[in-house]
């Protein structure tokens, strides 16, 4: 079987140190997809976690909440159990437990990322637009119209993602990734949120306000009744030090986190995202026509759809394992394929492939090998940034490093959050990707958009 | 005989694919388009073609439902602090797996004896769907 293998086997062989074989797939340690996830997140428990590589804030929101809620357990509790009632503690309980679960998944819940564009997707979404005629001398931002309910709605490209972005998706620049139905950013969880953890995030920015506001209520009682027990405040203070710094805490965090959830109870009665809000997407000021063509026209039902609709499953499947990449391909024209390959070329072009066939045979219980046959019908030209054709990428191709110039090239636009009055909030921003022009054709993007993981090392064209 | 089939289509060296974007005129629901690609005009019937994404509009449609049963399951998940997730399959994913199953039926009836190969969406990320079209050398009766 050696014999049919192409030289670009023989250098992974190489590299690897190690000699692979379609039957010995056992001695290579089959990879989770996280592994090789391309966007900045940070994968925990074999992938089941999820957070963003910045995670902000999100130690801080915590530790907050636990002493918060500790001081108050501690201190003020027993006086006010004696004093009223045992209810009391335990209302404290479940709001704590509802206010930290949410929290957490919040955090840990993949947002609703789509995964990136495969390069033979992405090579024919540029057929397109090149040849839908639109695109004139100078590369014109790449986007597309199309009608949502009577509405005209901007489909914008992305170009780390490599497609047309679907309505509502915006691209975060702190993750780098694609997140659909996105909201904002928000450091203080340490994640985005988007469509399949807003309604963790809505809980949990209700439960905290519930719960801030029941120990703001709770801490305040307890300074009245010790008070008026030892005749005067500063007695009551110097007695029970910790209700103080309960106060202060939940005084501070009362007014953002009130502002906040009534702000996004407001976006959830229409249907809204705070990206559009802040965006002034369908503002009536733009003009009669401009109304937003996802609400429902009813609050009942637009709450129902953001908060209790279908739950959508994650799609970037992480635990998913990777095909394992060191199958021989069998290819009928190989003499089409260079000596020098890439190892990320040959994951990218066959991948895909093997990926089909995979599904297939994993069905039918066949193993597959990948079939990376040259894809005669797609015109391979150097302008074309990602042919699928990777394997026949011309020697003057540039390095795949230049893979990540593409992101420096985005100038990511901060847009700060218009929560009203809340100062916290003001720390709040909302990180958005907002699309000036799209890089133009001649930036060398290599194929290689996938693979950020360091441990996939390449082999340099020359 | 699917089997000997798809073992054809894996020495066969693909020649092209065909995607089937997404249709996002009814809003951002799950839908593609039908429209049939030309690549494929002289392989298969476009009567089939849309008869099989109708039906996956249909699946992914029951999937997005909104009704009785989908606020049920938010609202106990709700209430739950959604914990219940981490236990029961929603009612999304026991639909993508009746997909799955569709998706696997057409390739082995009706795809595959014409050189193609569907992909199921959810592997693309609900983007669209993959059509692979397979050089017609090596199917048939050996």
């Amino acid at each position: 079987m050696k014999n049919c293998e192409y030289q670009q086997i023989d250098l992974r062989a190489l590299r690897t140190s190690t000699t692979r074989t379609s039957t010995n797939k056992n001695s290579q340690r089959v990879r989770r997809k996280w592994e090789v996830f391309p966007g900045k997140n940070r994968f925990y428990c074999d992938g089941r976690i999820m957070l963003a590589r910045q995670c902000g804030v999100l130690p801080l929101t915590i530790v907050l909440i636990f002493i918060t809620s500790g001081l108050f357990f501690r201190f003020d509790c027993p006086f006010l159990v004696h004093q009223l009632t045992v209810f009391i503690p335990v209302i404290g309980g479940v709001l704590f437990l509802f206010v930290v679960i949410t929290l957490l998944q919040t955090s840990f819940t993949d947002p609703g990322i789509l995964p990136r564009a495969l390069p033979d997707e992405a090579a024919d979404i540029e057929k397109q637009i090149d040849n839908s005629g639109s695109s004139t001398y100078r590369p014109p931002p790449r986007t597309k119209e199309i009608l949502i309910n009577n509405q005209v709605v901007k489909l914008k490209y992305c170009s780390t993602c490599k497609m047309f972005r679907p309505p509502r998706t915006s691209h975060c620049s702190l993750c780098d990734n694609c997140v659909e139905r996105f909201d904002h950013h928000c450091p203080w969880v340490g994640n985005c949120v988007g469509k399949r953890n807003y309604r963790f995030f809505y809980a949990f920015i209700v439960s905290l306000s519930f719960l801030t506001s029941f120990i703001f209520g709770c801490v305040i009682t307890h300074l009245t009744l010790r008070s008026q027990s030892v005749n005067g405040i500063i007695q009551a203070i110097k007695e029970s030090p910790a209700s103080v710094v309960e106060v202060v805490i939940c005084f501070f965090s009362i007014w953002s986190i009130l502002g906040l959830s009534g702000f996004h109870t407001y976006l959830v009665a229409s249907n809204l995202t705070t990206n559009e809000d802040i965006k002034g997407s369908w503002s009536s000021k733009r003009g009669e026509e401009s109304g937003n063509p996802y609400t429902y026209n009813n609050i009942f039902t637009n709450c129902c759809v953001v908060l209790c609709g279908p739950m959508q499953p994650s799609l970037i499947d992480r635990r998913g394992f990777l095909p394992p990449d060191d199958t021989p391909p069998i290819v009928t024209s190989d003499t089409e394929l260079p000596h020098f390959m890439a190892k990320n070329d040959t994951n990218m072009c066959t991948q895909s492939t093997k990926e089909l066939l995979e599904s297939v045979a994993h069905s039918t219980m066949i193993q597959s090998t990948c079939t990376p046959g040259t894809p005669k019908t797609t015109p391979v030209s150097q302008e074309s940034l990602l042919s699928t054709v990777s394997i026949t990428v011309s020697p003057s191709s540039k390095s795949p490093s230049t893979g990540c110039s593409g992101r420096q090239a985005r100038r990511p636009i901060d847009v700060p959050c218009s929560q009203r009055g809340s100062k916290q909030a003001a720390l709040h921003t909302h990180k958005t990707m907002l699309r000036v022009s799209s890089p133009p054709y001649s930036l060398g993007h290599s194929p290689i958009i996938l693979s950020d993981a360091p441990n996939m090392g390449f082999i340099p064209l020359n | 005989m699917a089997l000997k089939i798809l073992q054809d289509l894996r020495q066969a060296a693909v020649t092209s694919k065909v995607f089937v974007q997404r249709d996002y005129t009814s809003g951002t629901i799950c839908k593609f388009q039908t429209k049939f690609p030309a690549e494929l005009e002289s392989r298969m019937d476009k009567q089939q073609f849309e008869e099989t994404i109708q039906t996956l509009n249909n699946l992914y449609a029951e999937a997005e439902k909104l009704g009785g049963r989908s606020y049920l399951e938010g609202c106990l998940a709700c209430l739950t602090a959604y914990t219940i997730f981490l236990c029961m399959e929603t009612h999304y994913e026991k639909v993508l797996k009746k997909i799955a199953k569709y998706i696997q039926e057409q390739n082995e009836k009706i795809y595959a004896p014409l050189g193609l190969l569907l992909t199921d969406p959810i592997e693309r990320g609900l983007r669209v769907v993959e059509i692979t079209i397979f050089e017609d050398r090596s199917i048939g009766s050996r």
